[in-house]
Formats: C-alpha cells, sequence, structure tokens
C-alpha cells in the first residue's frame, strides 16, 4: 500500500507525460504542424536536456562550468561517428556519445573541480574550446568544413531521453545524495565538516550532467543533416548557461520553462543572429536587476500549487517566526 | 581515569602561514568525558586551532591523535567521520536547505543506499531516506526545532540558528564535539539554555566536549578544565579556579579588565 501511495504521484506524472507524447506525435506525423515547427520542437527538446544536466552541475551543486558545448561536441561527435563510420544502431551510438562524453567529464572534472567560482569558469572554458579545436582539425571528421549525418533523431527518441534526463536528475536531486550536493553548493567548508566528499560529489555531478549534455549532443547532430565545430564554440556554452541562470539557480522547473521560452525566441529570431545577441543581453540585464534569483528562484513549480492546498500550519510557525 | 588512554592528545601541533606562527607547540589531552574550555584573548590562535583538528589546515608540525587514529593529514570529511565534529563561529548552516534537511546532510555518511539506488528509486532508497528522516526528526525534538523544520535554515532567528548548528554536528555521532564560540551574539538568558542544553547533550550522547568560547560566564561555569591560548602558545592550563589566579592569564588576558 505505501508503494502505491508513494508511486501515485508519480504515475500520473507518467500517464500526463505519455498523453503529451501521443499528442504530440499525432501532431508532427499528422503534419499539422510544418517542418519549421517540428524542428523548433525538435530542438527545444534538445535544449531542455542541455538545460537539465547544466542545471545538476550549477544549480544543484554550484559548480559554474561554461565548456557544456566541449561535452555537447563530443556527443555530437562521437555519435556522428559511430552511426556513419561505423554504421552501429542509433540507439548504442547515443550511448556510447554520452558515456565518452561522461569519460571525458570525469577526466575533465577530477583535477579542475579543485578550482572554485570564476577560476572553475575560465578551466571549463578552456575545456570547451580545446575540444572544439581538436575536432577542427581533426581530418577524419571533417575538420572545418564539417561533416554529413543522417537525419534519425525523431520526436520519440527525444522524447525518451528527455523524460530519462529529468527523471534521474529530479531523483538524485529529491535523495541523499542531491542533499549532498546542495550542501556543497550552499557552504563547501561545512559539507565537509559534515562528513560529506564533496570531491566525489562534485565529480559524480559533472559526470552525470556530462553523461547527459553527451546524449543531447547525440541528438543534435542527427537532427541537422550536417554539424561543424563551428557550432560548438563558447557562444554555445553560454547559451546553456543562460538557460540555467533564468530558469533560476537551483530550480529544475525554472531551468525547462527557460530553455522552451528562448528556443522559442531564438527560433523566430534565427533570421536576424545579431539582434537575438542584443536581446538575450538585454533579457539577462533585465533579469539581474528585476528578478535575480532566476525566473522561480531555487522553487519548483509544483511548490506554487501545494502551497495553497496545504499551507495552514506552514503559515502559522512562519508567524511565530517572524 | 587518569590512567586510561586519553581520546584526543596534541603532541607539539604547529602551524606557519608566511612568517606568522599561529599556533605553536600546543600540546593538550583530553580524556573521554571531559568538558574543556578553550580561551585566549582575540587573535591567540583558538579556531586556527580547531581548523587544525579537524583538518580544514595541515599543521607543518607535530601530531594529532584521536582515539588511536593518527589524524595528520586527513580530509576533514574522514576526520568527521571518526567522530571529531565541529561548529562554526560565523555560523555555517547550509541556508538555502530547510532545517530538517541541513541535519540530514549531516547524517549522508550513515546512509545505506547508493547513488543508483536513489536515481532508479530502488526501495532501498526509500527505506534509507525513511531512517535519515526519523533521525533527524528525533535530533530537532532534542533541541526543540521540531515545529521549524520545514523552514529554510537562513530564516530563522539567530539563536536557533545556533542550535541547529549544535543539533547538525551531533548527527555526524561524534565522540568529540568541538564548539566554537557557541554563545556568541546570545543574550544571558540563552547563554543559560545554551549552557543547560550543553550539559544534557553531552550526558545523552556521552561526549566529550572542547569549546571556545569568550563568555566567562559560561566557561568558569561548565568547564572542569581550561586550556588558554595567547598569541599561539598554550600559556596556561587548570581548573576554572586555577585559572582564575593564574597571574599569566590574568596578565594576558584578564588583566585589562581587572585593573
Amino acid at each position: 500500500m505505501a508503494i502505491f501511495r508513494r508511486m501515485n504521484g508519480f504515475f500520473g506524472m507518467m500517464i500526463l507525460a505519455l498523453l503529451f507524447f501521443f499528442i504530440m506525435q499525432y501532431i508532427i506525423t499528422a503534419g499539422i504542424v510544418g517542418s519549421f515547427y517540428t524542428n523548433m520542437i525538435i530542438t527545444m527538446g534538445i535544449n531542455i536536456i542541455i538545460a537539465v544536466s547544466l542545471h545538476l552541475i550549477l544549480g544543484i551543486t554550484g559548480q559554474f562550468s561554461i565548456g557544456q558545448a566541449g561535452f555537447l561536441a563530443v556527443g555530437a561527435f562521437v555519435s556522428a561517428i559511430m552511426t556513419m563510420k561505423l554504421e552501429l544502431p542509433f540507439l548504442l551510438s547515443i550511448i556510447i556519445g554520452g558515456v565518452i562524453a561522461a569519460a571525458v567529464g570525469m577526466l575533465i572534472g577530477i583535477p579542475s573541480l579543485r578550482l572554485k567560482g570564476d577560476y572553475l569558469a575560465i578551466a571549463t572554458l578552456g575545456f570547451g574550446e580545446i575540444v572544439r579545436i581538436i575536432f577542427l582539425n581533426m581530418d577524419y571528421v571533417g575538420g572545418a568544413s564539417g561533416m554529413m549525418v543522417t537525419h534519425k533523431t525523431t520526436w520519440g527518441w527525444l522524447f525518451l531521453w528527455m523524460m530519462i534526463t529529468i527523471l534521474v536528475v529530479r531523483n538524485f536531486t529529491n535523495s541523499t545524495h542531491g542533499r549532498a550536493c546542495i550542501s556543497i553548493r550552499e557552504d563547501e567548508t561545512a559539507s565537509d565538516a559534515m562528513g560529506i566528499n564533496t570531491t566525489y560529489y562534485k565529480v559524480a555531478a559533472f559526470v552525470i550532467g556530462a553523461f547527459f549534455t553527451g546524449i543531447a549532443g547525440a541528438l543534435y547532430s542527427h537532427n541537422f543533416y550536417f554539424i561543424q565545430p563551428a557550432n560548438f564554440n563558447f557562444l554555445k556554452s553560454f547559451d546553456i548557461l543562460i538557460f540555467v541562470v533564468l530558469g533560476g539557480l537551483g530550480s529544475l522547473s525554472g531551468t525547462v520553462i527557460a530553455a522552451v521560452l528562448l528556443t522559442f525566441v531564438t527560433t523566430f529570431l534565427s533570421d536576424y543572429p545579431e539582434t537575438r545577441m542584443l536581446l538575450y543581453s538585454l533579457v539577462l540585464i533585465v533579469m539581474m536587476i528585476y528578478r535575480p534569483q532566476g525566473l522561480l528562484g531555487t522553487r519548483e513549480i509544483s511548490s506554487l500549487f501545494s502551497r495553497k492546498t496545504k499551507g495552514g500550519p506552514k503559515d502559522g510557525n512562519q508567524q511565530t517566526i517572524a | 581515569m587518569e590512567t586510561s588512554k586519553p581520546l584526543l592528545s596534541v603532541d607539539k601541533l604547529s602551524i606557519q602561514f608566511g612568517g606568522l606562527k599561529a599556533v605553536s607547540d600546543v600540546c593538550m589531552e583530553l580524556a573521554s568525558g571531559d568538558l574543556c574550555g578553550l580561551i585566549g584573548p582575540n587573535g591567540a590562535g583558538k579556531t586556527t586551532l580547531f581548523n587544525l583538528l579537524t583538518g580544514v589546515y595541515v599543521p607543518t608540525e607535530g601530531t594529532v591523535t584521536f582515539n588511536g587514529h593518527r589524524l595528520n593529514k586527513l580530509a576533514p570529511y574522514k576526520i568527521t567521520r571518526k567522530g571529531l565534529c565541529r561548529t562554526f563561529q560565523n555560523i555555517r548552516l547550509f541556508g538555502e536547505l530547510s532545517v530538517v534537511d541541513n541535519v540530514k546532510v549531516a547524517y549522508h555518511s550513515q546512509a545505506s543506499h547508493s547513488m543508483l539506488s536513489s536515481i532508479l528509486r530502488l526501495p532501498g532508497h526509500f527505506k534509507g531516506e525513511r531512517i535519515i528522516e526519523e533521525k533527524a526528526l528525533e535530533l530537532l525534538e532534542i533541541f526543540q526545532l521540531q515545529l521549524y523544520k520545514d523552514e529554510k535554515a537562513k530564516n530563522l532567528p539567530y539563536g536557533m540558528q545556533r542550535r541547529l548548528e549544535i543539533a547538525r554536528a551531533l548527527a555526524g555521532k561524534p565522540r568529540l564535539l568541538l564548539l566554537d564560540e557557541p554563545a556568541a551574539g546570545m543574550n544571558p538568558k540563552e547563554t543559560g539554555e545554551l549552557m543547560e542544553l550543553i550539559g544534557q547533550i553531552k550526558e545523552r550522547f556521552s561526549l566529550t566536549v572542547l569549546l571556545i568560547e569568550h563568555d566567562m560566564h559560561l566557561v568558569m561555569g561548565v568547564c572542569e578544565r581550561i586550556y588558554v591560548l595567547d598569541h599561539g602558545q598554550l600559556i596556561a592550563h587548570g581548573t576554572p579556579e586555577e585559572i582564575r589566579n593564574n597571574p599569566l592569564v590574568i596578565e594576558a588576558y584578564l588583566g585589562e579588565e581587572v585593573s
């Protein structure tokens, strides 16, 4: 019985998610929306996966990584090599892309996560650029001119990986392991003094984040017939960073909402790339002035609803404290 | 009692920051069940000594032996897991986490479920989380914080934050508890309650306590023995009565107040 009660909310969400999946599937396959919008929806999904990965690293664990485009590139190129050169099945290629990105994440994370704040940001920025330059100079993947990739990313694959990413990150966060990560974000010295192996959890969050970014990279490369290293420059890393900061550092649902909103804006401004960056900067500046905690702050969207239903004793407490 | 092996023994512990010897040749011994005070004027090196004991700083010389283990060069989290827990002078709670989650973080090292079982939500996860939850609520009740369990730690009033810090340190199952100025910023009434609380938890959890404090009333009231630090050196050590009458201590520390 207890298991059912515990899982009730979970199953409810799963049914809603499946319903959403089939409705979208129908809309896309029946041709109700054109390829332009289908493409936008796929891009949204990819951006959600990327944003949620960075949410785990930056929003939960507090590690300032701006080298996410590097993991994205690793996932994209490795999976493209798997499908195009080695002719492996798509699913296996996606997973290999994610695993290699995770391995690279561990390799980078162990030495660089000793650094804090700005220094870590610079180190990860450097990493992202190194990855890009490596692919740029690799003739095997076509160098600067890029590589042809067949279109294999469908709404089904995307939805599957999007759900896996969100579920894994959510389950991780709402456990003792997630609390350990949040305590590192809040105060690393105190976290250490409470018996948390801070290095282990920083690297763990970094590796999980890198894995899912790699997955997103694989889905990305198989969506646009063609990939080239220039797609993964540091501006891409900043785009990813903006999703998380705009959504609210520490809020999973906020990050997802921000990814959807910004993809929407970007798609409609894609004809004017200069305007897009202008708008982005403007949004960030306005945000930092009026809502520095992001769209949802550290709260989740579900808390906005539950507050109203069981707010009685909670409000009572707040009054005594004030 | 004195013949038994000491719980903590510090031998000629020193640390040098550039040209400054912040702590030099400190020797001390704490037997199991002691309640000792560590006093000294500002900048005497009291907190530095705590940081050396808990592994935040690595000593340049000397050794720390705790419960038969040498602690030198161990990472802080490993020292905590050996049963040496602390609070901080400037409160270091996890502000965005709720009160109960703050305590749960400290129970993390005792958690039985793996990361994989949490991600896949296996039965082990639910069992492990339930055990942590129960333990944390039990501890909050002892500290009379259970009503505020869902409040963010940063929203608690100051006195409660201090109490929560001690509760959090106790969650690590310490044998030796280091309290760094637990009464700082408290009014006399709160300090009185704190003195009582320290006595209670010491009995209940069979703790050994070493506390840094500036409130002489508190130190002289609860401590059985007192160590006095000045300019990084141990200048006296004894019962409160002996310390009160020690000319060296009066000169270094209490002297200014007396004259």
